[in-house]
């Protein structure tokens, strides 16, 4: 056991992936001698040799499109793409054949490479860097989606997705890469996708959420006597619809937390999952707290866009009041 | 049957100066005393206002900057060569084009201070905003330079590119649409040998970025990008050459970048001290400066004045700075359609309720 912060936990779930299986390849812009540019990859060039972590030219198309040809050819790329408002540059390579390869070849091609990719807000940071796009890919058939919010999962998360024999988007969020630190093995271990996470029971309100948010809505908990029960959803797409049905009919109450803008978001599918089977036992419309259907803006306004505690706690206690 | 050379090609070079600040005379563009004298005022204003930025984010009163710190000669030269009705496509690390082009430096402080208003051009400039993503307002050069020919009006476009940006699949689409449609651009590729810790020599196998133009179909030139005056001359003739329908223009400029990539950046970690050493040795302004001093166009005296004026302005344009008052929260809402949609208008009332409600 080692303390470690999420970027930590990401460096050492990387590192873990290549000692283990040699077919494990990392690539991108500045992943090799500079560590990537949240030190993700530190140190990994130094231990694992330039043919296994290669500094690319300045190509996300290209770095997802040679992904898909080398996973497709046998190994296991693990491209990072510096900030996913850049992997829109690789939307054709991703959406149109790292999703559709399996399906296209009836399963004779598969295309098992792991996207990491920095999203998320409160890093006052230029245009692009602070996005929170993930129902694109959600919205992708083919693509699984991940996003961890805490070191110890960002690991295992990782480390499952690597393993995984489907193309994943693996979204870190950057405003908690130093942010949280916690006991993370330094060995290999995996956490399951497609499994959410209950991080706290509780009885009168589920609030469910992910990434950024996850903590935020952690933070807001102590502000309210509402008792909530937290729900880290950790994979977005396979949805773990049980978990939060089971939540849900036990509370009765549900709110959902995305950074991301509010229409066509996960919320809305969360809604609706809810809506199909256990809406009989909804005492409260389920709320949602998101994003505005805005640009992200610049960082002297973002606080505003970014949901606050105050929101998150007010509507919890809407929920438990109504 | 036959076997044969189809085409080789040969790639340019232009130096009008060289380190010391001796001048070809046969080289030297068209310009007189005055306009020398003020392309060197602009260098140094523009490296204060760089020197100005910096250190206002290490005092966090500014956020992410990237510095152009080495490239002035390449930014100020380029700029200077274009008409008042020519548009740029800036990058971030182009602050120095945007001041020739009479950006108001409050602007550019707003601007990586986090506020969107600092892109708003003063009126009749075209001032395309920053592009953040690396190799992407090529294509919208491009696509300006094409409504230019369409609509018969006389304007050449300026797309700033990076050695990264070469790289990037739009940027080579922006080439190729530029050489079918004999648009009127330039490329004004700064190549400071790196892409963050990337160097040139991993970006391409190319021996030169300006070679990239002929497979294109058009005129690439690799010029010092440390000699503005080869980087004026090249850009002039560009330009000229845009004006007469004569197609697009690649100007490699071969400089360096003295700085980090950015604030967040430490080029330590991916180059040597004795590597940035060497190229700040060949410093474009101190090299302008020793030309001017040859020429008798530029003494201490008027150094000591120039910094003076130069210093004044940069504060003064941070003082106002600090002095616009934030935007309100209707700023985040009010540009994203040129109509309010009913429930993005929702969106802002309920926050706007909230907030007050305080
Ligand atoms: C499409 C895209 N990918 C990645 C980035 C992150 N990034 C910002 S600047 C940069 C390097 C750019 O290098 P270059 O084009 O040589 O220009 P320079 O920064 O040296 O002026 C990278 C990778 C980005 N902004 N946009």
């Amino acid at each position: 056991m080692a303390v470690m912060n999420l970027i930590q936990a990401v460096n050492s779930g990387l590192k873990c992936a290549l000692a283990d299986d040699a077919r494990v390849v990392v690539l991108g812009e500045d992943v090799g001698v500079d560590g990537g540019v949240f030190r993700a990859t530190e140190g990994l060039l130094k231990q694992f040799g330039g043919q296994r972590v290669v500094d690319t030219p300045l190509a996300e198309s290209a770095i997802i499109g040679v992904s898909i040809g080398m996973a497709a050819a046998g190994l296991r790329p693990v491209p990072e793409i510096q900030f996913s408002g850049f992997l829109y540059m690789a939307f054709a390579q991703l959406i149109n054949h790292a999703a559709r390869i399996r399906t296209r070849s009836r399963g004779s091609f598969t295309c098992p490479l792991v996207v990491r990719t920095p999203y998320s807000g409160g890093i006052r940071a230029l245009e692009h860097h602070s996005e929170s796009l993930e129902a694109i890919y959600v919205h992708t058939p083919g693509l699984k989606v991940v996003i961890p919010s805490s070191p110890y999962d960002a690991k295992g998360l990782l480390i499952s997705a690597i393993k995984d024999d489907n193309p994943v988007v693996f979204m870190e969020p950057s405003r908690l890469y130093r942010a949280v630190k916690e006991d993370v093995p330094e060995g290999s271990y995996t956490v399951p996708l497609g499994k959410a996470k209950v991080v706290r029971a509780g009885s009168q309100v589920t609030v469910i959420s992910w990434g950024s948010m996850l903590q935020q809505a952690k933070l807001a908990l102590a502000h309210t006597s509402v008792d909530v029960e937290l729900i880290d959803l950790r994979t977005l797409k396979p949805l773990d619809a049980d978990t939060i049905i089971a939540s849900v009919k036990k509370t009765g109450r549900c709110v959902v937390v995305q950074e991301a803008p509010r229409t066509g978001g996960l919320s809305s599918e969360i809604i609706a999952q809810i809506n199909d089977s256990a809406l009989s036992s909804l005492q409260a419309p389920v709320i949602r707290v998101a994003g505005f259907d805005t640009i992200f803006p610049l960082y002297k306004l973002e606080d505003h866009y970014l949901p606050s505690i105050e929101r998150i706690v007010a509507a919890i206690e809407t929920a438990a009041s109504f | 049957m036959a076997e044969k050379v189809l085409k080789t090609f040969t790639v340019k070079y232009l130096q009008v100066l060289d380190e010391s600040g001796k001048c070809d005379a046969k080289l030297m563009p068209k310009l007189s005393p005055k306009q020398l004298v003020e392309l060197y005022e602009l260098m140094v204003l523009c490296r204060k206002f760089d020197e100005k930025a910096l250190s206002l984010q290490r005092q966090g009163r500014l956020g992410t900057y990237a510095s152009f710190l080495g490239q002035e000669a390449a930014q100020v030269g380029a700029a200077y060569a274009l008409g008042g009705s020519d548009w740029v496509f800036p990058t971030y690390r182009d602050a120095a084009v945007l001041v020739v082009r009479n950006q108001p430096m409050v602007r550019l402080f707003q601007y990586f201070g986090g506020d969107e208003r600092g892109s708003i051009p003063p009126k009749g400039v075209n001032n395309f905003p920053i592009a953040i993503p690396v190799g992407t307002q090529g294509l919208h050069a491009v696509g300006a330079a094409m409504a230019a020919t369409i609509t018969k009006r006389k304007f050449a476009t300026l797309a700033c590119l990076g050695d990264g940006a070469s790289s990037e699949g739009d940027m080579n689409e922006a080439f190729n649409f530029a050489g079918v449609f004999k648009a009127p651009v330039i490329f004004l590729c700064q190549n400071n040998q790196y892409a963050i810790s990337v160097p040139v020599k991993q970006q391409t196998a190319a021996e030169t970025l300006a070679q990239r133009a002929v497979g294109f179909g058009f005129e690439g030139v690799r010029v010092d990008g440390n000699d503005i005056l080869a980087v004026y001359s090249a850009a002039a003739a560009a330009v000229k050459k845009a004006y007469l329908g004569e197609g697009p223009t690649l100007i490699e400029c071969f400089t360096y970048r003295l700085g980090n990539h950015t604030t967040s950046d430490d080029a330590s970690k991916y180059r040597s001290e004795a590597e940035v050493a060497a190229w700040r040795k060949k410093d474009p302004v101190l090299r302008f400066r020793r030309f001017l001093e040859l020429r008798k166009l530029w003494n201490a005296k008027k150094e000591g004045e120039l910094f003076v004026r130069a210093e004044r302005r940069v504060s003064s344009a941070v003082g106002e700075y600090e002095k616009v008052p934030r935007a309100d929260v209707d700023d985040i809402f009010k540009y994203t359609y040129s109509e309010m949609p009913q429930l993005l208008q929702q969106q802002m009332d309920d926050y706007k309720k909230l907030i007050e409600g305080r």
